[in-house]
């Protein structure tokens, strides 16, 4: 076999991913009302780009986070409510003049950056299953925003030109909340990846055993694995306060993440099984969950059939990443 | 020997496991530049005595000495940090990573805190070059590789590391004869640079080729240490087993009418590529052998029987009547009433956390439950009548299957269909990894369940295994049968030159 055909199989997931994205997006660009109105111009694609950016990268970032977590074999139902906290802390912290609630940006980094250390902790040194300790301590998690928030709102100093500049647009053209993910992938996730201790997140997903064996860092790997997921769900949390100015602990959009995180993870190609995927996929997948999602919008259908439609598309996509099961001659592969 | 003081040594060291001496007082001297040879049945405590060496498990009691120095390993990393590397029986590779991720895994090449892919492809060819395995491609996914190869990279693996000491833990019971051959030339190799060589193998001629001293242990102690070529391979043996070796093989009888309908016949069996136009029967009370060099189709073919490949042509009969096998469960029907013993029992063959008793009731759930419901009394009464007659060691029922030692659970997964009373009786290589002793058992198991009636067919990597066994012993090439052995044609002869398909050049030899 030729060296590109080594590349292409280990990428098929991500760049199935990414071409659900294109197919998705451009249908969703191509019909949607504004650019239909008023032309086709660089003004209105980029004015579509920010809103779907906006709205798509907050699940791009608690997703990316996941396929950490799912790439170790584990996962982390947590991180709709680390989202939760981060925004109800942001929009406290966020506050007063912009050195300031920079300050309060990086604080609430580190919230989230704890909140994924402690699942972290529990997982390894408790010996306990990813499962119930992130049902867990999400729950935790959850009380501690509605603590802060029991009802919608921010702090009366709220430094919503920080917001507008992480939600607005560089040079009048890209949005910044695209340059902020783009940054993510390349300060964090390629070096990680690169890295030994990024190898052997992977190799603690595919065979935990072999890992330990072959002497490579698992305690280290799984803990940097959930640490960079209470991150990246705060770094969404964070955009939410961003668009919205406030914060709010509703239950539901903290479940709704959880769940869409995993669906944008399996649709990004990371395999739930661990130790196959990148978080580079899970980017893609999210981003098409997003553009599959507001497909209804454009065509002007009513919302209410959104989950409906999500849920069938999803269905397609998964099987269609399953149809390999067809070609096979040696039932036991089924099983591998 | 060329120094005073061995490079390793251990003294005294003793491991329990809950009630299970596993090693009591045991010594050992590895000295550099020699192939230390270590023998016993499973159970015997070479497994343990390799895994303090290489820091899996802390000895309860004893001392290791490296260099005349004492030391002690926390893990295995730090085993590898000071020269003691492992190869492992259970593979230690990852299978999502590339064969080069894998050579390099405990200490990747780095360059400004990131690993240094360049440096990582070079390293990683070197060593599979130095192990004679070039034709594996450092960028290939291990999970996609057949075990021999991956028992290579195993080997590149550990020569990546620059060991001081090599342990070999039946390092070549995957691996096919020309691997062997090449691995073995690679040892010798290594045994001149002056590395200290531990060889674990239950093959007595490659110890013979190989070894220059030898160690024997038995239920945990050592029994003697010896130079290579001190002592006959019986006394070897007598020494492992720890009474005297009779006949290995039981006599053989043979199909007991051949001229009745055969149990099973295939005719033409083909599942492009790997397997070509199989034909072959087996009657009631025949023991047919599949011979050959490793992955030739062997598998592929009991696989194709037990109804687990798809779009396979041919026709199979039982009883003379033309059927046709879509699963494992059709297979298992009381109509067919086959049973396959597959090749790898930790994965195919047990569910290794279940107890003992689910693991042997799997397959025969509906012979014992009555409308649905499992009827205890005529379980147990089951389950107490295998483990008698197959003597399985075991700590009661209820312990996990994966607790017994591996001989055990090799009768473990073959008590598991003969509770169906099977009358074709597939085995894929079932006396791998497995001691002398319990080998024996088995041979005259098998012969019994064909006197019995069923029609067995046996394939097997181990020569002496086919010569012994076998009424007749089919030979594969290349996914066909090249050449049919029937009673005195079964040598090793004659078993090596068809397997290598030089059949033609050695009769013209004979001529």
């Amino acid at each position: 076999m030729k060296e590109w055909r080594f590349w292409l199989s280990e990428q098929r997931g991500t760049l199935l991913a990414v071409a659900l994205f294109v197919v998705m997006f451009s249908i969703y660009v191509g019909n949607h009302p504004a650019i239909i109105n008023k032309g086709f111009t660089v003004d209105t694609v980029s004015n579509v780009v920010q809103t779907a950016a906006n709205k798509g990268s907050m699940l791009a970032f608690v997703a990316m986070g996941q396929a950490f977590v799912v790439i170790t074999a584990g996962i982390d139902l947590s991180v709709g409510m680390i989202f939760l906290l981060a925004n109800c802390l942001a929009s406290y912290l966020v506050a007063g003049p912009t050195a300031l609630a920079l300050v309060g940006v990086v604080g609430t980094l580190a919230a989230g950056a704890l909140c994924g250390a402690v699942n972290g902790l529990i997982v390894i040194f408790g010996r306990l299953q990813p499962i119930v300790v992130t049902i867990a301590t999400g729950g935790i998690y959850y009380g501690i925003a509605l603590w802060m928030r029991p009802n919608p709102g921010s702090s009366p100093g709220f430094n919503s030109d920080l917001a507008d500049a992480m939600t607005g647009k560089l040079f009048d053209i890209v949005p910044t909340s695209l340059v902020i993910l783009l940054a993510t992938v390349v300060i964090i996730w390629i070096p990680f990846r690169r890295s030994e201790v990024g190898r052997a997140m992977y190799a603690t997903g595919s065979s935990q055993i072999a890992a330990y064996m072959s002497g490579m860092p698992i305690r280290r790997a799984k803990f940097l694995a959930y640490m960079f997921s209470g991150i990246f769900a705060a770094m969404g949390g964070l955009l939410l306060t961003f668009t919205t100015y406030s914060g709010e602990a509703l239950a539901a959009d903290g479940g709704n993440y959880t769940l869409f995180s995993i669906a944008a993870v399996v649709l990004g190609g990371v395999s739930l099984f661990g130790g196959r995927g990148s978080a580079v996929g899970a980017l893609f997948g999210a981003l098409a969950f997003r553009a599959i999602g507001d497909l209804l919008f454009v065509f002007a259908i009513d919302a209410l059939w959104q989950p409906l439609f999500q849920g069938v598309v999803l269905f397609v996509a998964v099987s269609i990443g399953a149809a390999r099961l067809f070609r096979v001659r040696n039932r036991l592969d089924l099983f591998g | 020997m060329p120094n005073s003081e061995p490079l390793f040594r251990m003294e005294g060291i003793s491991k329990r496991y809950g009630g299970v001496r596993a090693l009591e007082e045991a010594d050992l001297e590895v000295w550099p530049g020699r192939v230390h040879a270590i023998l016993g049945e499973n159970g015997a405590g070479k497994s343990t005595l390799i895994k303090v060496m290489s820091g899996v498990v802390a000895p309860d009691a004893g001392r290791m000495l490296l260099d005349g120095r004492e030391v002690s390993f926390a893990d295995p990393a730090a085993a590898n940090a000071a020269g003691v590397v492992c190869i492992f029986q259970e593979l230690s590779l990852i299978p999502d990573l590339t064969v080069a991720d894998n050579i390099v895994a405990s200490s990747p090449p780095k360059r400004f805190g990131m690993i240094d892919r360049a440096a990582q492809r070079r390293l990683a060819e070197d060593a599979l070059r130095r192990a004679g395995a070039e034709d594996i491609h450092p960028s290939a996914l291990v999970k996609d590789l057949p075990l021999s190869r991956r028992q290579m990279v195993e080997i590149a693996k550990a020569l990546a590391r620059k060991p001081r000491i090599l342990i070999l833990d039946e390092a070549t019971s995957a691996l096919t004869s020309n691997d062997v051959i090449k691995v073995f030339e690679v040892l010798k190799r290594l045994r001149s640079e002056g590395i200290a060589l531990l060889y674990i193998s239950h093959r007595m001629h490659e110890i013979a080729e190989l070894a220059d001293d030898c160690t024997v242990f038995r239920n945990g102690r050592k029994i003697a240490t010896y130079e290579a070529g001190t002592k006959t391979d019986s006394e070897v043996v007598e020494m492992m087993i720890g009474r005297e070796y009779h006949h290995v093989f039981p006599p053989k009888s043979g199909a007991k009418q051949p001229s009745d309908t055969p149990v099973l016949e295939v005719r033409n069996l083909s599942w492009s590529p790997r397997l070509n136009d199989v034909s072959l029967t087996a009657h009631a009370g025949e023991v047919v052998g599949l011979g050959g060099l490793d992955g030739q189709g062997q598998r592929e073919l009991l696989l194709a029987l037990f109804g687990v490949l798809r779009g396979t042509s041919g026709q199979i009969l039982i009883d003379g009547k033309p059927i046709s096998i879509k699963s494992p469960r059709a297979a298992k029907s009381p109509g067919i009433g086959m049973a396959l013993i597959p090749e790898d029992r930790k994965t195919e063959g047990l569910m290794l956390p279940m107890s003992v008793r689910d693991n042997l009731t799997f397959a025969a759930m509906s012979q014992l439950s009555r409308g649905g419901i499992i009827d205890r009394a005529a379980e147990r009464s089951a389950i107490d009548e295998m483990i008698r007659l197959l003597a399985i060691k075991t700590d009661g029922t209820a312990v996990p299957a994966g607790s017994l030692s591996g001989g055990n659970q090799q009768k473990l997964v073959i008590a598991k269909w003969l509770l169906r009373r099977p009358r074709i009786i597939l085995l894929n290589d079932p006396t791998r990894g497995i001691d002398v002793g319990t080998k024996q058992e088995l041979y005259q198991l098998l012969r019994r369940l064909a006197d019995d009636g069923a029609a067995i067919i046996l394939y097997s990597t181990d020569y002496d295994e086919l010569i012994g066994c076998c009424d007749k012993v089919l030979v594969m090439y290349d996914g066909a049968v090249r050449r049919k052995l029937t009673g005195p044609e079964i040598t090793e002869r004659a078993l090596i030159a068809s397997a290598l398909n030089i059949d033609a050049e050695v009769r013209e030899a004979a001529q």
